[in-house]
């Protein structure tokens, strides 16, 4: 290498400590000193894994879901639209991408009000409120196959100790066969979903919170802003951006989530409950139709766009914003 | 005056009210893991129709049989031991990628590295459930099929941007004087980086490992896609799918293994929780 001419970092050296200055200035530049061909060599390990790793197969999906391919054999055979003409004829998956829809929607929206409750309660200051935020971020924390599997307890056709509570209480009079009813079943897995969803928002939310200005929202006081003006105009507009992160985030987790609905039903009763996710999974690894279960997740492809552009907004907005 | 106090004491209520249900809601399931582990099976199987019998409590004296079954009668210690050796594999490639491109993203590179720092971020959002297809294609190609090696491969695919994004934020809370300060004092960028960053970010880096662990620890699409002997399952796939046998759920044991498996790891993510959310956010926050 060169020894060294008036590189940018030897001037800045030089202006800064004109006493040291020479003494660098001999150094020899080594390739630590070149700054962007430093940060591109450290950036390459983590950029080449995530574009091999991540990008590629994203773009083999798409290709896989034209293609006639087998798991079991190597082959691939371009197909066209095919795979999509026979998955959009097909009853089961209009119920799968539907029940995805609504599984999604509602849940997000029962999400969002426990979390901007949650985050209000966690907010104010009250005895034991390290304890409480605790205990409710278990949910998020634990591995949702050991958690779905709680629940499938809890909801045992048998043993249901939702059942004998309501019946003590004299609230129910027939029983309820949790997993072989569509509405029940659909109920089960809403409630898993903003069971475990919900403490995550509301950690966001609270970070959210925690970021407005006190003294907006003091002056909103001294103003006598009563508390729904205080939280219609004053709070929820401040919180905007976060909580649309926090649905944004939630509604990939929800919508393209397999774990829930498979351990808990494995899309049954008679394919009812079947999502996207779990609709693919037995097309495309246990029926061993890899075309077919690729076109069949394409359709989350849209949700994440949405997502991933609401994120984008979210940041350019908030980057203006201070 | 008497009405405003009236008032707070009503507003007490209400908040305390509303933080007891939400920890109710919140915590039942793990309340029914460990009574379920404990509870003899009498007790256990007496089913929601006898109305006389209240499932809330133990009826009989705790047992410890399911404990027991679990360690010396399943493989779960097995599973354990996969887990971790997999999830030390995934954090060790996650530094080696994550570590340099957060600090690379945080100070070496400019404007556009903000731009590929959301852009790798985003890619976090990938799910498993779009990619399980064509990673079922590439490790069939590459042979790795019910092996830990698909996992340690596949895994750092999610560790890998949501640590990068992480670390950014970490390298960012460092004040850019110290470094400048090193580099007066005639370290080169990267003797910067080796004494005084590295030492500096020791908390983000821990925080990092945490979490690529805890993540490794809560995956389960994958684990389900590409294992499928039991004895190289993990515990989380393992756990759902392989004790149960046939119809019969061993759910004493069951539960027991989801209890000793899922309080540990809800522990430490809630011990680090503070700063995850401190780096993530100062990873949104321009540096």
């Amino acid at each position: 290498m060169p020894s060294p001419a008036c590189g940018e970092t030897t001037v800045l050296r030089r202006e800064a400590h004109p006493a040291v200055a020479p003494a660098v200035i001999f150094r020899r530049r080594t390739l630590a000193d070149r700054e962007e061909v430093l940060g591109r060599i450290m950036l390459a390990p983590a950029l080449i894994y995530v574009i091999v790793l991540v990008a590629a197969p994203l773009l083999l999906a798409v290709l896989l879901s034209f293609s006639a391919s087998f798991s079991g054999s190597l082959e691939f055979r371009w197909i066209g639209l095919r795979n999509f003409a026979t998955i959009i004829r097909d009853p089961q998956f209009h119920l799968a991408l539907r029940n995805t829809t609504l599984f999604t929607i509602i849940s997000q929206i029962l999400v969002m009000i426990l979390a901007v409750t949650a985050a209000h309660v966690l907010d104010a200051a009250f005895l034991g409120r390290r304890v409480v935020r605790f205990l409710l971020l278990l949910p998020w924390a634990v591995p949702v196959s050991l958690a779905a599997m709680a629940w499938t307890w809890i909801f045992d056709s048998t043993f249901s100790v939702i059942n004998w509570t309501l019946k003590v209480a004299g609230l129910l009079d027939g029983w309820f066969y949790w997993f072989g009813d569509p509405t029940l079943a659909m109920i089960a897995i809403i409630t898993v979903h903003v069971w475990r969803m919900f403490p995550f928002a509301t950690v966001i939310v609270l970070a959210g919170m925690t970021a407005v200005p006190q003294d907006i929202r003091e002056a909103a006081v001294i103003d006598g802003a009563s508390f729904w003006r205080r939280l219609f105009q004053v709070q929820l507009p401040l919180l905007l951006p976060i909580v649309t992160v926090a649905v944004l985030f939630g509604v990939v987790f929800t919508s393209t989530d397999l774990g829930v609905v498979w351990l808990l039903t494995r899309g049954g009763p008679y394919n009812s409950t079947h999502v996207l996710p779990t609709l693919a999974f037995q097309r495309g690894i246990l029926g061993a139709n890899l075309g077919e279960g690729a076109s069949i997740a394409i359709f989350l492809l849209p949700v994440l766009l949405v997502a991933a552009v609401g994120m984008l907004r979210v940041a350019r907005r908030t980057e203006v914003g201070t | 005056m008497r009405r405003r106090r009236v008032l707070r004491v009503v507003k007490r209520i209400l908040v305390y009210g509303a933080a007891l249900l939400f920890t109710v809601f919140a915590i039942f399931p793990f309340y029914w893991m460990l009574l379920t582990s404990f509870k003899t099976n009498r007790d256990l199987y007496v089913g929601a129709t006898d109305l006389g019998h209240i499932p809330w409590i133990f009826n009989e004296a705790p047992t410890l049989q399911h404990v027991r079954l679990l360690f010396f009668g399943t493989p779960y210690l097995v599973w354990v031991r996969n887990t971790v050796l997999i999830g030390a594999a995934v954090v060790l490639i996650t530094l080696v990628c994550a570590v340099p491109a957060g600090y690379s993203l945080a100070r070496l590179t400019g404007r556009w590295g903000e731009r590929l720092g959301i852009g790798i971020f985003l890619t976090y959002l990938v799910p498993s459930t779009l990619l399980f297809i064509p990673f079922a294609r590439v490790i069939a190609l590459l042979g790795l099929q019910n092996t830990p090696w698909a996992l340690i491969l596949i895994y750092p695919t999610f560790t890998i941007p949501f640590c990068t994004w992480l670390l950014m934020g970490f390298f960012r809370s460092i004040p850019r004087d110290i470094e400048e300060q090193g580099m007066i004092d005639g370290y080169s960028r990267w003797g910067v980086i080796r004494v005084i960053v590295l030492p500096l970010a020791v908390s983000g880096i821990l925080t990092a490992v945490i979490f690529a662990f805890t993540l490794v620890l809560q995956e389960f699409v994958y684990a389900l896609t590409f294992i499928s002997s039991v004895g190289k399952m993990t515990v989380s796939l393992g756990v759902p799918v392989a004790l149960v046998r046939g119809d019969v759920f061993y759910w004493g044991s069951l539960m027991a293994a989801a209890l000793i498996t899922s309080v540990p790891i809800a522990v430490v993510y809630n011990l680090f929780i503070d700063r995850f959310i401190a780096g993530l956010t100062a990873g949104a926050v321009k540096g």
